[in-house]
């Protein structure tokens, strides 16, 4: 055995192995991204930047049942509500803090009429914490740009549900 | 003023015609060196990326092509720190004399048949004597800086160049046995039949991993061992005189790589003196050759992790040097039983 091992040694068999593996990937393809301008696919379910999403008719989703704000393990979200005059119950105020957020998607899953829900998009980086606490009228503005892709993504993990 | 007369002589019109003709072949030589080093620096990030399934560079210019560029250009305009408790002429004197002996020892390689700035007799021996001269720089570099990380990276890396050289020695002088000569032209002709890799192959291996150990590259970059020495002896410079150093060190190898071609590798010579191979001239065999043993020096640090240090003098001393030995007196006995002297 201890021939063996120095005939290993001496004839670099060891060493000729790894060379011929580092060549192997020398000739296969880059795994690399150019990440700013080439993207990875992301699922149905990725849990990106929030949004409030309204009917087809403009009203929006929220009743302010609170279900989001109780479930929310970061305590990120705020919400104030009151009736409206036409009696509906509706938000007066409904914030985000994403810097408190920790994207766990459990404000969308205790949603009983998929009002706020976890969008695609996670490049929304800012110069200033103040900007990253986003408000009722940013979450819808969010909601009305994504709402094509918001209510695919939803469709598609419905039967999960 | 007689003092000076002989030396007055000799300005006349012939002999500042020559000395025009040297200073063109240095520069000949020089600067593509130093293009060279610039371009072995991107060849050497594109190599290990593709390795690791990575890029590289690929921002500046077609494919990153301009890296080597921007990245002399930032490292100009930096400040150059001395420090305080630093001495200060052999602080500055060090990376000279680190890239100077690199770049000085391509007088004698020849490039092709008589492409050679000076083809002296003993061009091996010359060969030795600069590679050799660079462990000074470091030793001044280390000792200068008056700092413990390249104190001790000086210390590791002068005691790892000169071991590794009494292996490469012995190697070489195998080499010049089956040449019969030191002039490094006539060691390539000599090598017309079969290059000197076929018959003394296992002195060719050697050789290679002598020249990785020499020059200081992975896996025996024990000097700059990053998460124990942060960069070895050349961790206070910063500059200019860091890039000196990289100069030297990338030069050092180009360098390393021509020696291994013109011994082992059949210097200018085509594989086979046939009809498609004899067309290519020889100098751009020579480029080829260095090209494949500075792929190898690349490979080889993409592939190996670091020695430790008794590890890498157990292989100096107790495999490298007996073995070669060994190959010395067989090298010398066949010659002399073959009658080939």
């Amino acid at each position: 055995m201890k021939l063996i091992r120095f005939l290993r040694q001496f004839l670099l068999l060891d060493i000729l192995k790894g060379l011929s593996i580092t060549l192997k990937h020398f000739f296969s393809k880059n795994f690399t991204l150019m990440y700013p301008w080439e993207k990875t696919p992301i699922s149905p379910r990725f849990r990106g930047e929030h949004a409030l999403r309204r009917y087809p008719n403009g009203e929006e989703r929220c009743i302010a049942c609170k279900l989001c704000e109780a479930v929310c393990p970061a305590q990120a979200i705020t919400i104030e509500a009151e009736p409206r005059k036409d009696g509906s119950r509706r938000t007066t105020r409904y914030d985000i803090d994403m810097v408190k957020c920790i994207y766990c998607g459990l404000c969308e899953e205790a949603c009983p009429v998929d009002a706020i829900v976890e969008g695609p998009n996670m490049e929304f980086a800012m110069e200033n914490r103040a900007d990253l606490v986003y408000s009722k009228a940013k979450l819808l503005d969010n909601g009305d740009k994504l709402e094509p892709t918001l209510a695919e993504r939803l469709q598609k993990d419905a039967p999960f549900r | 003023m007689e003092f000076f007369e002989p030396y007055l002589a000799l300005i006349n019109q012939e002999n500042i015609w020559s000395l025009f003709i040297i200073i063109l072949q240095v520069l000949g030589v020089t600067a593509p060196l130093l293009v060279c080093v610039a371009y072995l620096t991107w060849a050497e990030r594109k190599v290990i990326a593709s390795m690791q399934l990575r890029k590289g560079p690929t921002h500046v210019g077609w494919a990153g092509l301009g890296q080597p560029i921007a990245d002399a250009m930032k490292l100009l305009f930096k400040e150059n720190a001395i420090p305080a408790g630093s001495s200060k002429v052999v602080y500055i004197i060090a990376p000279m004399m680190v890239m100077i002996p690199a770049v000085i020892a391509w007088a004698v390689i020849p490039f092709d048949e008589g492409m050679v700035v000076s083809d002296v007799n003993l061009g091996v021996m010359y060969l030795l004597a600069t590679s050799a001269l660079g462990v000074y720089g470091v030793l001044m570099a280390g000792w200068s800086s008056n700092s413990k990380y390249p104190f001790l990276g000086a210390v590791r890396t002068g005691a790892q160049m000169v071991s590794y050289e009494v292996s490469m020695g012995l190697t070489v002088l195998s080499v010049i046995l089956m040449a019969g000569s030191m002039n490094l032209s006539e060691i390539v002709k000599a090598q017309e039949t079969v290059w000197f890799m076929i018959p003394a192959f296992p002195m060719f291996i050697v050789f290679l991993i002598s020249i990785l150990a020499e020059t200081n590259r992975a896996p025996f970059d024990l000097p700059e061992a990053e998460a124990e020495l942060v960069a070895g002896y050349f961790t206070e410079y910063s500059s200019s005189s860091f890039a000196l150093f990289f100069l030297g060190e990338y030069a050092n190898m180009i360098l390393m790589s021509a020696i291994t071609v013109v011994l082992f590798m059949g210097g200018w010579l085509p594989p086979m003196d046939i009809a498609p191979f004899n067309w290519i001239p020889g100098f751009i065999w020579f480029f080829i050759k260095v090209a494949f043993i500075l792929f190898i020096f690349l490979w080889a640090r993409a592939t190996f992790p670091r020695f430790r240090y008794d590890q890498l003098m157990r292989l100096g001393w107790k495999v490298f040097l007996p073995f070669t030995l060994f190959w010395l007196v067989l090298t010398a006995g066949a010659m002399h039983l073959f009658d080939l002297v």
